[in-house]
């Protein structure tokens, strides 16, 4: 079905590969490579091509393309953002090719989003004969995916702490991603949502009525893929606490909550700090508001907004009276240091609950 | 009489304390790990042992913390487990109920623990970098030619501390050499390295945290009078050091085993029981998890480091 043997790629983000597939698959017509399942290798041959002080998210990316290259992707691509994100797809492109890898690269952040002209131009990249109407028809599918991916991963964060038989919840996800991989279309889609929701909605759970909660916020990349953050909300999550996150696409790509976010934050930034700060330090007072127990906030290591975020959260946790927590992630954390201050975090939010 | 056992496992010391129910204690040590938790564990026994000969206490419970916890859990087959911040925590407020603000500065790191009315509200730790710690001191004395024992003495004779960049460990080190070697005396540049320690605690896991009085300061750097004084000129307020505050961590793990109420059978027999662990490398999947196990003479009984079922590795019980 493809016209051409284009096979592209995106680096990983969460579980969204699924959706991106599906897009490029029914939407462009030309072949999608999921790449591997990031891994401690990807990150290791990410940080040897990658600058050393340049953000995590950066290297787990050059990693992604490296093993998507491997197995035969050749038009990789990479997404924009309010920070030095912007420059990443120059970068990486550059590098890949000094490497003497053949690629075709489709930067987002090249892009005028203003101009269909040059939106056609660029996406023509990706595939010069590609239908108009087929992309159309492909959008709303993909963002009813994104969309799904989000509401089942947003129950599964609320209860999986809770689960009566161990790794259940895991299970019954994976499937379903599996099952995604070679989606046909909306109604299967539907059917299969149907489905799974209710398979996740039946699994056996031990929740009592007064729960301890916790909200994670942070950079895009780090708050999302849960690699990045050393699988943070499952840590959370044994200690038997429900977890919150808002940073989603569905609310970042499908509903653009910004201006929303910048509003709440206003009492505690009035101008923007550039990529998600602003919605860092919005959620973190929604997440006061909402009973919180704690907040987490995590980084990439020399994440510039979010460590501007950082004063501004320690008015927030001294305004609402909620301890909030900071962890900076790097391609050398040590994994130790993170589940100590894990547990101290979990008794000290018990303690304070159980006052 | 029945004792609890606290042992805290550190990267530089470790410390073990036995208590009684009412909290006194009966026995203490403290010894240098040299890299070899386990090792050092038994030679922690051997030593209370010895100190509790002729009394009569049967310890029924154990509580390991600090960063071998986990290891030194398992060996001594302990009823919790806990982490360091939550063990100086319950230490500091069982022995000083009224305390706010309790800083701790270690071998390789240093946090700040911020009580209110008995209950830990917010915390920090120092994360990617240890420039302030007890290995920079012991290092920089030891460059000095003096002990560490005798440092924070020297630091008081001082009048005009030296200004030292204490930023970075290693920067400190070359600023140090510099201030040296342009005619400083050693004095003022002791006293200019325990300020240096106090500036760099308070404007990194300090920052943004209400400090109030009374603070209590413990971990072995707590031990120098120097970085004792230097804080409290710093922070404007009495800075507490407490006689046994650089086994704060055991105590408190100690009182936490005694306050779980788990009674588990332990004997310090434990010391001529042999303990090895090895470590391999899982090749299941493309996440190379480092797998430990614990071999107690030859018998498997615990692993840890998957990430995954992939790398489980079953004990015989």
């Amino acid at each position: 079905m493809t016209h051409r043997e284009v096979v592209a790629c995106f680096p990983h983000l969460a579980n969204y590969a699924y959706a991106f597939k599906y897009i490029f698959e029914k939407g462009f017509e030309v072949k999608y490579l999921i790449p591997p399942p990031i891994s401690k290798k990807t990150l290791e041959i990410g940080s040897k091509i990658s600058p050393d002080y340049v953000c995590s998210p950066f290297k787990y990316s050059m990693g992604c393309y490296l093993e998507a290259l491997d197995l035969g992707a050749n038009c990789l691509m990479q997404i924009y953002g309010g920070c030095r994100l912007n420059y990443y797809g120059e970068l990486n492109a550059t590098i890949l090719h000094d490497m003497g890898y053949k690629f075709e690269f489709f930067d987002m952040a090249a892009v005028d989003w203003k101009s269909r002209k040059s939106i056609f131009e660029n996406f023509r990249k990706i595939n010069p004969e590609m239908s108009v109407v087929k992309i159309g028809l492909a959008v709303p599918v993909t963002f009813k995916i994104i969309q799904t991916l989000d509401k089942f991963e947003d129950y599964i964060r609320h209860n999986v702490g809770f689960e009566v038989n161990d790794g259940e919840f895991d299970r019954t996800y994976k499937e379903f991603l599996g099952k995604l991989e070679n989606l046909s279309g909306r109604s299967e889609l539907k059917k299969l949502s149907k489905i799974y929701w209710k398979k996740l909605n039946a699994i056996k759970t031990d929740k009592p009525a007064k729960t301890i909660k916790v909200g994670i916020v942070g950079d895009y990349f780090t708050v999302q893929e849960p690699f990045s953050n050393y699988f943070m909300e499952k840590e959370l999550a044994k200690f038997g606490m429900e977890v919150y996150r808002q940073m989603n696409l569905t609310c970042t790509v499908i509903h653009n909550q910004n201006k929303k976010k910048r509003k709440i934050a206003k009492k505690y930034a009035k101008y923007n700090l550039g990529a998600t700060a602003n919605c860092t330090v919005a959620e973190a007072i929604e997440f006061a508001k909402a009973g919180c127990a704690g907040i987490i906030q995590v980084k990439s290591f020399g994440c510039t907004p979010e460590i501007d975020a950082m004063p501004i959260l320690q008015n927030v946790s001294r305004d609402f009276n909620i301890p909030i927590l900071h962890f900076s992630f790097d391609s050398q954390t040590s994994e130790t240091g993170v589940k100590t201050r894990l547990e101290a975090f979990y008794d000290m939010v018990e303690a304070r609950n159980g006052r | 009489m029945k004792g609890y056992l606290g042992i805290d496992i550190g990267s530089i010391s470790t410390k073990g304390v036995v208590i009684d129910g009412d909290n006194n204690i009966l026995a203490k040590e403290y010894l240098w790990t040299e890299g070899d938790p386990m090792g050092a564990v038994k030679r922690l026994l051997k030593a209370l042992e010895k100190q509790l000969k002729g009394k009569d206490v049967k310890v029924v419970a154990v509580g390991t913390t600090g960063s071998a916890r986990k290891l030194i859990g398992v060996m001594t087959n302990a009823s919790v487990v806990k982490n360091e911040i939550t063990a100086h925590a319950i230490g500091t407020t069982t022995i000083h109920p009224e305390v706010n603000t309790i800083f701790e500065i270690g071998g390789q790191d240093s946090k700040i623990i911020i009580i209110e009315n008995g209950f830990v509200v917010d915390y920090a730790m120092n994360t990617l970098c240890a420039a302030g710690t007890g290995s920079f001191l012991s290092s920089q004395a030891h460059r000095l030619g003096v002990s560490v024992e005798e440092f924070g003495e020297i630091a008081l004779t001082s009048k005009k501390p030296t200004n030292i960049a204490a930023r970075c460990t290693v920067f400190a080190e070359s600023d140090l050499v510099h201030k040296a070697q342009i005619g400083h005396k050693k004095e003022d540049i002791i006293a200019g390295l325990c300020k240096a320690v106090v500036t760099n605690y308070l404007n990194n896991i300090g920052k943004g945290k209400k400090i109030n009085p009374p603070i209590v300061f413990q971990g072995g750097v707590s031990k120098n009078v120097g970085v004792k004084k230097a804080f409290e000129e710093e922070v404007g307020s009495e800075v507490v050091v407490d006689e046994n505050g650089h086994l704060m961590g055991a105590f408190g793990v100690a009182v936490l085993a005694k306050r779980s109420g788990k009674e588990k059978p332990f004997s310090f027999d434990t010391a001529d029981i042999e303990f090895k662990t090895r470590g391999f490398e899982c090749g299941k999947c493309a996440n190379h998890c480092e797998i430990i196990c614990v071999y107690k003479e030859d018998e498997l009984i615990d692993s840890w480091g998957n990430k995954c079922e992939n790398g489980a590795i079953k004990t015989k019980n």
